[in-house]
């Protein structure tokens, strides 16, 4: 018997290159490599000519200029005297607002839509059908415009609100009223909510470029703490019934930890809002909130909640019956079922869609422009950009931040979907 | 004597009797549907309410429809005197009046039988791709349709379309003849580069040659008399049309064993999906002119299409990527063992699989650029949503309407992209091969 003998070691030949895969692989690279290479220096090489053609060189310094310009809804302060990177700033805290705020509210809308589209009532389930179709077969630049259109020309003027003695004689109703008790009043010119105030005020801490006022961190020092006691209770709570079996009933605690330290502590400061009052033209005090900014939001909410809808529909069903079933068989019920079987299995199935769709959402805030409302986009690849005429710096600086943002998103997704993973052999 | 008295007993069965009234019919359906519980029936109601103040809001406003005036104050003018004072009622006279740049935009209106003669070439040309049942000769033409919708949109000499064409004639013949003796990489990479060079060096003197000959052709159009939904399918189908090979050739190379290759496809297609389409369009509206050579500038929808082809390839790449991914390793490991070469195995084995587990991804993909075509307008395209409605509204006859426009390319919009999803639902059930 004899053993099959090695293959003799072909010299290396030429032609090996192309016709051995164990070499064409890094004929295949080699190649890829110079014509990338060529492809980048040929761009650069276009840049650096048509700068130079142009008389511009390509810096950042015009960031520290000033930006001139003003900016109707910004977070922190800011007048025009300030720099363009500061109205940047700006921006991109009015994109992440809506971003963040839009966020939250397409995950209630499409949660609900999601879960009632697979409700046993027909008309229900049949109505949330035509919700989640429209809106994810219409392009979201149509909602918004719509939505803008409708709220800034069909809505009262201020002055429909205005009720004159005359009127009062008369008996006669103001011809717009504001929602909610006077809290609410939309008009055409943009909607006015009722603003936060605080009687004492604790002063104010330079954060690095951002006045941060002291009531605005206590608040939320308290809340911390709140998080931390409750989580000591249900610790607490778990231990014992570990130990014995019976679960103390902690509901009230955990609200009690929640609201009442807060609620001592607002009332201490003094807080109280601030309603919208009708003065001349227009309504003042409060917080008045520009249409642009309601209608992108209104508009991005409904369409990815249609989209988020889809997932949790989807995430729901794909959890077996069986896991229902053997937990009827255990004895739970349908309330705990849902939460501690359903819920955990469907939520590994929904959350990285969900967190796409959040993605999604940020990147379609830069159609902000849609309706000038001055967000990222708006800003630094907007005004700035015009002012300046530094289209190359602007743009990449913008294309780099929202990389950035979409990096920071799929980076939390990551690491969600490692501790979430099945654990398998 | 016999006792004939047969003790009862029957000798058919009894017909089933019905059930009783509450367990069957419109009763049964509405008991187990809408009212089984005191949660079902609340919800019954708030559901009701809504159709209602829906239906009540709108109904009286569709059915007061106008579809003959001239303005929108004669709109009103007849609403109010057909249904009284105060009535609310669309105006849909505003779509008569303008229909027709809702479609074709500013294109000449003698000539609008060349886009709507090239909508149905298209379908033409989808047929044998989309439905089996057509005869498969018919993919010529549909390699052919891209020239053909060219020359019928844009018009010019027709010689240009037909030498652009011969450059792939010059890339088939260069592999035929070469492949038998330098075999196929070599072969193919001859043929490109012979391609390649026709297109820079003989492409436009031979067709100025041709066309100074044998003058045929159709009135040029300028792209920016293009607009609303000529413009929307233009940019759509074409970037639909390119998007697919180029995702596939990505997801290939993102889940290649060469290391280089790999890095570029995710560093691509992580780079596009990371930032908005509208900063892509920005580029190609300010930015390609410091990336291409001076001096060089071309048709803005040209760019807009390349830059949104792009864009749809990095998110058709990763859902393919998604199909790959699902596909057992047994099935690399069969090929593998066939002796088949990488593009015989991913030809013939792979991609047939993966490419039917991502269809409902590719096709929503599909659907979202369709949609992303509305982002257009930001450079100074007339889309429909945004361009031409603008320029509608700014017309001293129609200031001041707002639904109507929305409503009717909102629901052109939701024909198209509900048709899409519906066909893919279709493809999903015919290709399904469930192992039984």
């Amino acid at each position: 018997m004899a053993y099959a003998a090695a293959a003799p070691r072909e010299p290396f030949r030429l032609s090996m290159l192309i016709y051995d895969t164990r070499f064409r692989s890094i004929t295949i690279q080699v190649i890829v490599l110079i014509l990338f290479g060529l492809f980048v220096s040929w761009l650069l090489n276009n840049v650096v000519q048509n700068l130079a053609a142009k008389d511009r060189t390509f810096d950042y310094s015009f960031l520290w200029n000033r930006a001139g310009y003003d900016i109707a809804q910004t977070l922190i302060p800011y007048t025009n005297d300030d720099t363009h990177f500061r109205a940047m700033l700006v921006g991109l805290l009015n994109t992440l607002l809506v971003a963040v705020i839009g966020c939250f509210l397409a995950t209630v809308l499409g949660v609900f839509a999601g879960v009632l589209r697979l409700s046993k009532n027909w008309l229900v389930a049949r109505l949330m059908t035509v919700y989640v179709e429209i809106f994810r077969n219409i392009p979201v630049l149509l909602w918004i415009l719509l939505v803008f259109v409708v709220l800034s020309e069909t809505m009262p003027e201020p002055r429909a609100f205005r009720v004159t003695d005359e009127m009062l004689a008369a008996g006669e109703a103001p011809r717009a009223e504001a929602w909610l008790g006077g809290a609410v009043a939309v008009t055409n010119r943009g909607t006015s909510i009722p603003g936060p105030l605080f009687d004492t005020n604790l002063g104010t801490v330079q954060l690095g470029f951002l006045p941060v006022s002291l009531n605005l961190l206590a608040v939320l020092a308290l809340l911390a703490a709140s998080f931390l006691g409750n989580r000591w209770l249900l610790r607490r709570a778990r231990a014992i019934q570990e130990a014995t079996g019976d679960r103390p009933v902690t509901w009230w605690k955990s609200l009690a930890i929640w609201i009442l330290p807060t609620a001592l502590l607002l009332w201490a400061l003094g807080f109280h809002l601030e309603y919208p009052e009708l003065r001349g033209f227009n309504f003042t005090g409060g917080i008045t909130v520009a249409h642009a900014f309601t209608a992108l939001l209104i508009a991005l909410s409904l369409y990815t909640g249609a989209f988020i809808a889809e997932n949790v529909r989807a995430g729901i069903l794909a959890v077996p019956r069986g896991q229902t079933e053997a937990a009827y068989a255990l004895g739970l019920r349908p309330g705990r079922t849902m939460q501690l079987v359903i819920l955990p299995q469907a939520m590994r199935v929904i959350i990285p869609p969900l967190i796409s769709q959040y993605l999604n959402l940020t990147k379609n805030t830069s159609l902000a422009i849609a309706v000038s409302y001055l967000d990222l986009r708006g800003t630094l690849g907007g005004i700035t950009l015009n002012q300046t005429g530094r289209e190359l710096e602007c743009m990449l600086l913008m294309m780099l931040i929202y990389l950035t943002i979409s990096l920071i998103i799929s980076a939390l997704m990551n690491l969600y979907n490692q501790s979430v993973k099945l654990k398998e052999r | 004597m016999v006792d004939t008295a047969q003790p009862f007993a029957r000798t058919e069965m009894l017909p089933p009797q019905a059930p009783p009234l509450t367990e069957r019919g419109a009763v049964k359906w509405l008991r187990e549907n809408l009212f089984s519980g005191w949660y079902n029936t609340f919800l019954t109601l708030v559901g009701l309410w809504v159709v209602w103040s829906l239906v009540s809001m709108a109904a009286p406003w569709l059915m007061n429809g106008v579809w003959n005036a001239g303005s929108l104050a004669e709109c009103r003018e007849i609403v109010a005197a057909r249904a009284g004072e105060g009535a609310s009622g669309a105006c849909w006279a505003m779509i008569r009046d303008r229909w027709h740049q809702f479609m074709f935009g500013f294109y000449p209106r003698d000539a609008y039988w060349r886009p709507i003669l090239a909508l149905v070439l298209l379908f033409v040309a989808l047929a044998p791709v989309l439905f089996q049942q057509v005869p498969r000769r018919l993919l010529w033409f549909t390699i052919l349709y891209p020239a053909v919708a060219f020359f019928l949109l844009w018009g010019g000499s027709a010689w240009t379309p037909v030498v652009a064409m011969l450059g792939f004639v010059v890339l088939a013949a260069g592999y035929r003849l070469l492949s038998d003796r330098l075999g196929v990489p070599l072969a193919t990479g001859i043929g490109v580069v012979l391609m390649v060079l026709w297109w820079l060096f003989v492409d436009a003197p031979l067709a100025t040659a041709l066309s100074s000959l044998m003058p045929i052709g159709l009135p040029p159009v300028d792209s920016d008399q293009f607009g609303g939904f000529l413009l929307a399918f233009v940019i759509g189908v074409t970037a639909i049309a390119f998007s697919l090979p180029m995702g596939i050739l990505l997801a290939l190379g993102r889940q290649s064993d060469m290391v280089l290759v790999k890095t570029l496809s995710v560093g691509f297609i992580e780079f596009i999906r990371g930032v908005p389409l509208i900063t892509l369009l920005f580029t190609a509206s300010l930015l390609l002119q410091y990336f291409l050579p001076p001096n060089t500038n071309f048709d803005l929808i040209l760019r807009v299409i390349i830059l949104v082809t792009l864009f749809a390839s990095a998110y058709i790449a990763e859902v393919i990527r998604g199909g790959l991914a699902a596909l057992p390793r047994g099935q690399y490991e069969a090929a593998d063992s066939l002796g088949l070469d990488y593009w015989q195995a991913q030809r013939l084995i792979i991609m047939p699989q993966a490419l039917k587990i991502s269809i409902p991804g590719i096709v929503s993909s599909f659907i979202g650029l369709f949609k992303d075509t509305t982002l257009v307008a930001f450079v100074g395209l007339l889309d429909p949503l945004k361009g031409i409605t603008q320029i509608v509204r700014a017309d001293i006859d129609w200031k001041g309407i707002y639904w109507e426009p929305y409503i009717f390319v909102g629901a052109i919009f939701f024909v198209i992209c509900f048709g899409m999803s519906r066909y893919s639902m279709h493809l999903e059930r015919r290709l399904k091969r469930d192992h039984r």
